[in-house]
């Protein structure tokens, strides 16, 4: 059941990929997935290009994919090991989610990053206390991290 | 306890309007300590005017049974039923958006009906009995099914998806989750609630049972005067009155149908005369420290400066400490400096500065002796009342034995259950006055205190004397006699002393040295007694 839904997923990412958002399974293995993430226009990570790693459950959709940054990141709600706040993933989990929500969830926090869930309280202070001190700081590590080569 | 007076509540409401024998509750069973008062109106257990006769530290509380639980939710969803003229599913949905607090759900659906509907989940649609439904050139947004006449199934709202899938997702809520009266629609941000009738369809039967526990569940956790008994499969639920903020004055102490007495408060073991702040506190601090205390008090010193704890493990009495390089004499506890050529034997006794670091050191050992002097007893009125229950065990076969021999019938052996019983409970409640003693400050309350105590502390040890005797010797008239009466006596000095402490408690007269949480009337001196046996 799970590899029909999924099917149908990594069809519409490929006949309808949204922007600055791609994704596909890695090899054969339709429960692991590679995305990437390009970092919105007008965010402190324009330009970056970001690494995600997805896993699928096997019980897929009823249980959430678990979703980490391979590329390091400058960002409250993630930290250095790539984990994301539960927060934009797996709260609120509905099987009618899919993969391409979850991570057009992902894309909104770089968007727009936020101190509601900090998993990274230093990170969220910095942000919270001096933004244009976050901004270089982010950008920093994206010319640093997120360059793509 | 004697009679059928001390076992009434000292503080149910009639008691203020009706005389005293108003005996009409269902006084069930006659060994219980506690009457199953009818009253189910949350009456506190602070009296301010009661008569001192009654038992002070009773409280009113009612023990239910799964079946009353599920009745009186029955109950409930009948009547709201009945006046709103909605379904029962509704109602049932509604009250536990609501808490069980019908009177709030009635004045505000009367309010604004729509506004409530929405935010419990539920909107008026026209709608038939949920069905499971065949639509041609459906396609299942979970599984991507898409086969011919694959069934499928909807809410309210519309969010249609294959019955399998609904089923997987419900099995998925409840079994794993844990999840029950609040299940919303698996659409992603569709808050919907799935109601019990649609329910009835969807779930397979082995999930229903489990579904209707959980629902009892939330029943019982949604309502603060009801709590579950915490006793290993005791499927009860409790309900008192008592407040969270009425802890300072109360202990409301509860008895399950199951024979467990537990604190309605915080739902451990029963803990009179000690209230709940004082427990926690203590048990804490037992966790914390009383293990390793023994060992340091008998092993180490402070330094005198920065009050370290040190270990001599060798060498001589020139001590420098290693954290604050302070030198110091081992024997005196007095500056180094001040000893001259003395090395190896001190003999500056009576010097000033030995003196003083002796008087400070000398004063977090009492404290934690006075710690230690506390635990000791608690701790072991703790192992007593399990030593007891051993030889009662024990006793118990003997008993069946001697039954057989001397011709003693099982009626006749019974008073050594009700002894077993006896030295139980004032174990227990022993055990928590030391815990109880280690907090308060020194006065006339405390010393009639302590004189209650010892009162039943000598009572309690003489009975469980007697209680070792061989059973031989037990079987003899006149130890039956003396345990009988001794017995009776215990109870009565358990009684007493509960009283005592549960009065003064109620009017606030205790003077603790630890603040409790909460306005204290007269505001004790605050920890200075425990204070410095924490490092």
């Amino acid at each position: 059941m799970a590899l029909k839904r999924i099917n149908k997923e990594v069809a519409e990412m490929a006949r309808d990929p949204p922007s600055g958002i791609s994704a596909r399974p890695i090899g054969d293995d339709f429960f692991h997935w590679q995305a990437t993430i390009m970092g919105p226009p007008d965010s402190p990570y324009a330009s970056g290009v970001f690494l995600l790693n997805i896993q699928l459950p096997t019980d897929y959709p009823f249980n959430p994919p678990r979703v980490n940054f391979i590329t390091r990141i400058y960002h409250p709600s993630i930290n250095a090991n790539g984990s994301i706040c539960p927060k934009h993933v797996d709260q609120d989990w509905s099987p009618a989610l899919t993969v391409h929500k979850v991570l057009a969830r992902i894309y909104n926090c770089l968007e727009d990053p936020s101190t509601d869930c900090p998993l990274v309280p230093e990170a969220a202070e910095l942000l919270k206390t001096n933004p244009e001190k976050f901004k270089a700081t982010a950008r920093e590590w994206m010319s640093k991290y997120a360059t793509g080569n | 306890m004697d009679s059928e007076d001390d076992f009434m509540s000292a503080v149910s409401s009639e008691d203020d309007i009706l005389p005293d024998d108003s005996d009409n509750d269902d006084m069930s069973g006659g060994e219980d300590d506690f009457d199953f008062d009818d009253e189910p109106d949350p009456d506190l257990g602070i009296q301010k005017d009661a008569p001192p006769k009654k038992v002070a530290y009773d409280i009113s509380f009612k023990v239910y049974q799964p079946s009353d639980i599920q009745k009186q939710q029955d109950d409930l969803i009948n009547e709201v039923n009945m006046i709103l003229d909605i379904s029962k599913e509704e109602a049932a949905i509604l009250l536990r958006y609501f808490r069980w607090n019908k009177e709030r759900l009635i004045e505000d659906y009367m309010d604004k009906p729509l506004k409530v509907l929405e935010a419990a989940g539920l909107f008026q649609a026209a709608a038939g009995p949920p069905k499971l439904e065949i639509i041609p050139g459906f396609v299942c947004d979970i599984c991507c099914e898409e086969e011919e006449g694959l069934q499928s199934f909807s809410i309210k709202c519309g969010h249609r998806y294959c019955v399998d899938c609904y089923r997987h997702y419900l099995s998925q809520k409840i079994q794993e989750e844990g999840e029950a009266a609040r299940i919303q629609c698996p659409a992603d941000g569709c808050n919907l609630i799935i109601d019990a009738r649609s329910l009835d369809i969807l779930v397979t039967p082995e999930l229903t049972e489990r579904y209707h526990q959980l629902l009892n569940r939330t029943y019982v956790e949604d309502k603060d005067t009801l709590k579950w008994c915490p006793a290993p499969d005791c499927q009860n639920a409790v309900e008192c009155g008592v407040k969270k903020k009425d802890l300072d004055k109360v202990v409301p102490t509860v008895s399950c149908l199951c024979s467990h007495r537990f604190c309605f408060g915080c739902i451990l073991n029963d803990h009179q005369p000690a209230p709940c702040e004082l427990v926690k506190r203590w048990l804490k601090k037992c966790a914390d420290d009383s293990e390793t205390a023994n060992w340091i008090s008998a092993n180490t010193k402070e330094c005198p400066k920065c009050n370290s704890t040190i270990e001599k493990n060798g060498g001589c009495n020139h001590m420098t400490c290693r954290k604050c390089k302070h030198e110091f004499c081992w024997m005196c506890m007095g500056l180094w400096s001040e000893h001259g050529t003395s090395w190896y034997s001190c003999n500056r006794f009576e010097e000033k500065s030995g003196l003083d670091a002796r008087d400070a050191q000398a004063k977090s050992r009492v404290s934690l002796e006075r710690y230690l002097h506390y635990y000791n007893r608690y701790a072991n009125h703790e192992q007593s009342a399990r030593l007891d229950k051993d030889i009662y065990h024990k006793t118990e076969k003997k008993m069946v034995q001697l039954q057989k021999e001397s011709g003693m019938s099982w009626i006749e052996v019974q008073y050594l259950n009700s002894a077993s019983q006896a030295l139980q409970t004032c174990r227990q409640t022993l055990m928590w006055t030391y815990a109880f003693a280690f907090y308060l400050a020194r006065n006339n309350q405390t010393e009639i205190f302590e004189e209650n105590q010892k009162d039943l502390e000598m009572a309690v040890e003489g009975l469980s004397g007697m209680f070792e005797q061989p059973v031989v010797e037990l079987a003899k008239s006149n130890l039956k006699v003396e345990i009988m009466d001794k017995t009776a006596y215990c109870n009565k000095r358990r009684v007493i002393l509960l009283e005592d402490t549960a009065h003064n408690l109620a009017e606030g007269r205790w003077i603790f040295n630890v603040e409790l949480t909460g306005v204290m009337p007269s505001g004790g001196p605050s920890s200075n007694s425990n204070s410095n046996s924490r490092r």
